[in-house]
């Protein structure tokens, strides 16, 4: 479903990826950690191009990444969740939602919103539908982000630290539905530092520092006995 | 005192001053869409990455702000016609004149405020708007300019207000907007009290009525505050959405 090979990116003179290659089959969830600045972040931003990458390939369910034909199919096969929600402050949670399917595919208002209602309810928050984003808890808006990709109908999910600026109390009811949306067979990749999490959906951990992928391992293996000196480090500074 | 409110209302609501008002908030209106118009693209090409074009636009927007007002309506009233034959013709009227110079002249100020307006919008909306699929023309309408025009309304009412009374510079291309009307007058009469009273009594309705106007606009704008945005979700939900 995805495929990266060699990917190489710069920020300027940072050498932010170094030769990456990680190939994720369909259905399958992937938890990408590592510390700051490690590439986490850029990596998932790649495959969407959001960032460009310098060198190497990248397909994605057969589409090219960085193809200027590709781009919004891309886009549209791929749905992202941000750290900070990027819900848009100025539409109600439906529209936010339905925007898209009606731009890009040129949905009809009803069904648009009869689509939308379906994924709020999976995320369980229907019930809030008619409000604005800034009338929402941080938990509930990072719900409707994800309910707003799901609109796009994607194949691939990418989650770019989903909880991480959620207060702690929050931080459940977003990993419950993403949770759930693993459970029914999505392929995700989730960049994350809940290792919980990680333990419980992932179906293999990658560990990256300093740009380059250092470790893949399944999860019971990675937390158990991790290969490298690095990854040792990491666990045992964040699992206090 | 020498004020005779019979000169005041009898002036106030006839037709040369209605024209000129009417004239004055027309030449306003004209000046300031045919401004946005110009000024929009250019912001949005000013907040996108370097380019000759960005280049460009920064220099039209210095020489324009540069240029007194006075003499850009002077240059384009009297100069333009001895370069170029075809504004010599009947058809370039002092309205026309006055509505191209305000226009060049207003959009330059405009730019830089729908610039700020544009960069103050998340860089994350952008981002948002790219990852959900849409295309950036998309992005731009639906996304980033209805959050841009929140901020941007403030001080483009206060360039409205600005120029509502810069078109009085007009008057010195002979245009009988509510200043000339009412210096006719004056030069006729001497009642300068009563006449400058009319005048005064046109722009403040012109200026107030604006302001309500704003006012209403803004309501529209409530989604951006904690405590406002609850009463708007519940008019729209009460209206079907």
């Amino acid at each position: 479903m995805i495929s990266l090979r060699n990917v190489d990116k710069n920020y300027g003179s940072f050498h932010v990826l170094k030769d990456i290659s990680l190939d994720v089959a369909q259905g399958e969830k992937v938890v990408v950690c590592g510390p700051s600045g490690s590439g986490k972040s850029t990596l998932i931003r790649c495959i969407n191009h959001l960032e460009p990458h310098d060198r190497g390939e990248i397909l994605l369910d057969g589409l090219t990444v960085g193809a200027a034909r590709d781009v919004l199919a891309v886009r549209r096969t791929a749905g992202m969740v941000f750290q900070n929600f990027n819900l848009f402050p100025h539409l109600t949670v439906i529209e936010n939602c339905t925007l898209a399917p009606k731009l890009a595919h040129g949905i009809p208002d009803r069904e648009a919103r009869r689509m939308a209602e379906e994924y709020l309810a999976r995320v369980h928050i229907l019930d809030q539908a008619w409000k604005y984003p800034i009338q929402l808890s941080g938990g509930q808006q990072q719900r409707v982000a994800i309910a707003r990709a799901l609109c796009m109908k994607p194949k691939v999910m990418l989650f770019d630290e989903p909880t991480s600026a959620l207060d702690p109390e929050m931080v459940g009811e977003v990993l419950d539905v993403m949770g759930e949306l693993a459970a029914e067979g999505m392929t995700m990749i989730c960049v994350t530092h809940e290792m919980a999490f990680a333990r419980r959906v992932a179906d293999r951990v990658v560990f990256m520092d300093a740009g380059r992928i250092v470790e893949v391992a399944p999860p019971e293996q990675f937390f158990a006995a991790p290969q490298s000196e690095r990854a040792r480090a990491f666990l045992s500074q964040i699992s206090h | 005192m020498n004020f005779d409110p019979s000169t005041f209302w009898e002036a106030l609501f006839s037709w040369p001053f209605l024209r000129g008002a009417l004239l004055t908030l027309g030449l306003t209106v004209a000046a300031h869409m045919a401004a946005i118009l110009i000024a929009v693209p250019l912001a949005v090409v000013l907040n996108g990455p370097p380019s000759a074009l960005r280049k460009l636009i920064t220099a039209y927007v210095g020489f324009f702000r540069a240029v007194p007002t006075l003499l850009q309506l002077l240059f384009v009233w009297n100069a333009l016609p001895q370069i170029f034959p075809i504004f010599r013709e009947e058809w370039f009227t002092p309205f026309l004149a006055a509505w191209i110079a305000l226009s060049l002249n207003e959009s330059a100020y405009q730019v830089e405020i729908n610039r700020a307006a544009l960069s103050s919008v998340d860089g994350g909306q952008m981002a948002a708007g790219q990852a959900i699929g849409l295309k950036k023309s998309h992005i731009y309408r639906y996304i980033l300019l209805p959050q841009a025009l929140r901020v941007a309304l403030p001080p483009t009412m206060n360039e409205f207000i600005t120029l509502l009374k810069l078109t009085s510079l007009a008057s010195i291309i002979s245009l009988q907007e509510l200043m000339t009307v009412t210096q006719i007058n004056v030069a006729r009469t001497f009642q300068f009290s009563e006449y400058y009273a009319v005048a005064l009594t046109w722009y403040l309705v012109m200026v107030y009525s604006l302001m309500g106007l704003q006012k209403l606009v803004e309501r529209r704008f409530r989604w951006a505050s904690r405590t406002e945005a609850a009463a708007l979700a519940e008019s729209r939900r009460g209206r079907g959405w």
